[in-house]
């Protein structure tokens, strides 16, 4: 089971967006996202095709591990579709039944197709080429000036890079106990679906007992090893800007305004 | 040779409760142990489970405090709050289970932990991080992440980084018990290179006889007490005392036991099989 599975799905290789810092890559995804509900004619959506095509030339991650996650999404984006095919009001062109398609309707339509689907290609080169390392380190130091309103920024990354360290080792548990169970005569994928659900019961509470143990284990070594919260903790592997991050926000900025500039214009 | 933890009828009473969480009693798990350990020493703690020896071990790290007596660590008092962290970096500790005390997600990051906490510049982290690495042969696999890698290389991994703070003193609490031959021998070895080497004090806690031969001294505890204590050759001879304290002798120290019931003249304190070997030598030479 934890073999199968890769965690971040991160992509090992050397490139530009690789080097990057997080805090960037984090920064340009919202950037990214925002620009693409700003477009709302062909020049917009051209520019974010622009943009997303030159990044994953950029990444140097094999186009299929992109598009890996659009099965999972693959319902939600049909449902998408036919609710903004079928329920838009406007000029029919073509109906069966007590279904019409408007030409609204088929606009809306493909719109919300490639903004889901620019959506998530773009997340996943962040997560393709960011290790869930630097992304729980990106993300505290994007969020540190909330620290003034007492926002527990380093509380809730260091949890973050403890889930991630813990989630292969409870998968892992899980499968164990799993056999376990099954040993004794259980079985996970027979009646309907609340009978499967109530064959979870004797997984979740050992796995439950066990991470509780293993979370106060945890605390003990943690405190052992001195840990006090983040106050006076040096960084190992500090975030430093460089010239190829200035740039990278730059780029940013370009994209944001011109879809702006975009949308007003035309 | 300066004094480096000492205990002074150490005693440590905790409540019992029912199901209820009404109170049975009182239970003492550690009761009046005085020890006094010197620097650059390897000392071993034994003794079944429950004899207390776990629940002494927390002690020196200020984990738990003594309900009476005292612990000195470096000289300074457990009980007073002042010294805590300066009693953890003096006196590292690496627990039972691998799992559960590997903190980071690459094995490198996991040595930087402590370091980083003790507010260490960026490239003394690095530096120590590499020394810690190499000291318990784990320098190759820096990169790699800790659930990849084997028991006994996990705690290779903990006992790295505890020496990554520099201790005088490290505390081993059981750290083989859940781990296969080979990886007991590997976290062992790492512990007697360090003491040979880098001269850390080395408290090992355990219940397997084989790993204390090479000790400075041993302590046998039992129901709390310290029962026995000398060095393993003076502990092993008194074969009977260990059986009664559900604790067995080493394997070749049994089986020269056995061979001089059989009128074989070995030594009675052999601890190594090479020791058994020379001493069969010598007979056959005879």
């Amino acid at each position: 089971m934890s073999d199968r599975m890769t965690l971040g799905q991160y992509y090992q290789t050397d490139s530009v967006l690789h080097r990057l810092d997080p805090r960037v890559k984090l920064t340009g995804t919202i950037v990214y996202i925002a620009a693409l509900f700003v477009a709302d004619n062909i020049w917009g959506y051209l520019l974010a095709t622009v943009f997303l095509v030159t990044a994953i030339a950029l990444s140097r991650v094999p186009v299929r591990f992109m598009l890996k996650g659009m099965k999972s999404i693959a319902f939600l984006i049909a449902l998408t579709v036919v609710f903004n095919l079928f329920m838009t009001p406007g000029d029919i062109l073509v109906k069966f039944w007590r279904l019409a398609i408007t030409k609204e309707g088929a606009i809306l339509a493909t719109r919300m197709a490639v903004r889901l689907i620019y959506l998530i290609i773009g997340s996943n080169i962040m997560t393709l080429t960011t290790t869930p390392n630097q992304l729980t380190d990106g993300l505290e130091r994007l969020l540190s000036p909330l620290k003034v309103i007492h926002a527990p920024v380093h509380e809730v990354a260091m949890m973050m890079s403890i889930a991630l360290r813990f989630i292969p080792i409870l998968m892992e548990e899980t499968d164990k106990i799993m056999k376990a169970q099954m040993a004794r005569g259980a079985s996970f994928d027979e009646g309907g679906l609340i009978d499967r659900a109530k064959s979870l019961v004797p997984i979740l509470v050992p796995l439950f007992v066990s991470a509780f143990r293993r979370a106060g284990d945890l605390a003990l070594a943690m405190e052992a090893r001195g840990y006090r919260g983040g106050d006076r903790r040096t960084r190992m592997k500090p975030l430093h800007y460089e010239a190829r991050d200035y740039v990278g926000y730059f780029c940013l900025v370009l994209l944001l305004a011109s879809s702006i500039v975009l949308r007003m214009m035309l | 040779m300066d004094s480096l933890i000492k205990t002074d009828n150490l005693i440590y009473e905790y409540t019992k409760r029912d199901d209820n969480g009404e109170v049975i009693g009182k239970i003492r798990a550690v009761d009046g142990v005085s020890i006094d350990v010197k620097e650059g020493q390897f000392i071993a703690i034994l003794g079944a489970n429950g004899s207390g020896k776990s629940t002494f071990a927390a002690h020196l790290n200020a984990i738990l405090f003594p309900t009476e007596g005292s612990v000195w660590v470096d000289g300074k008092n457990t009980k007073d709050p002042a010294n805590l962290w300066d009693i953890r970096e003096t006196a590292g500790m690496v627990f039972q289970n691998p799992d559960n005390q590997i903190i980071g997600q690459i094995v490198e990051e996991d040595v930087g932990f402590g370091p980083e906490n003790m507010g260490i510049p960026t490239e003394q982290i690095w530096e120590r991080v590499e020394e810690s690495l190499k000291a318990v042969g784990m320098w190759e696999y820096r990169e790699h992440s800790p659930n990849k890698l084997s028991g006994g290389q996990k705690q290779r991994v903990s006992i790295a980084g505890v020496i990554a703070m520099h201790p005088k003193c490290i505390v081993l609490d059981e750290p083989t018990a859940m781990l296969d031959p080979s990886g007991r021998w590997e976290v062992i070895r790492a512990a007697r290179a360090l003491n040979d080497v880098e001269k850390v004090t080395i408290i090992l806690i355990t219940h397997y006889m084989d790993e204390v031969i090479h000790a400075d001294k041993v302590f046998v505890m039992d129901k709390g007490k310290i029962a026995m204590e000398g060095t393993p050759r003076e502990i092993f001879v008194r074969r009977d005392e260990l059986k009664k304290l559900k604790l067995d002798v080493p394997q070749v120290t049994a089986l020269a036991h056995e061979l001089r019931k059989r009128g074989v003249n070995v030594p009675e304190d052999v601890l190594t099989p090479d020791e058994l070997a020379n001493a069969l030598d010598a007979l056959k030479e005879r």
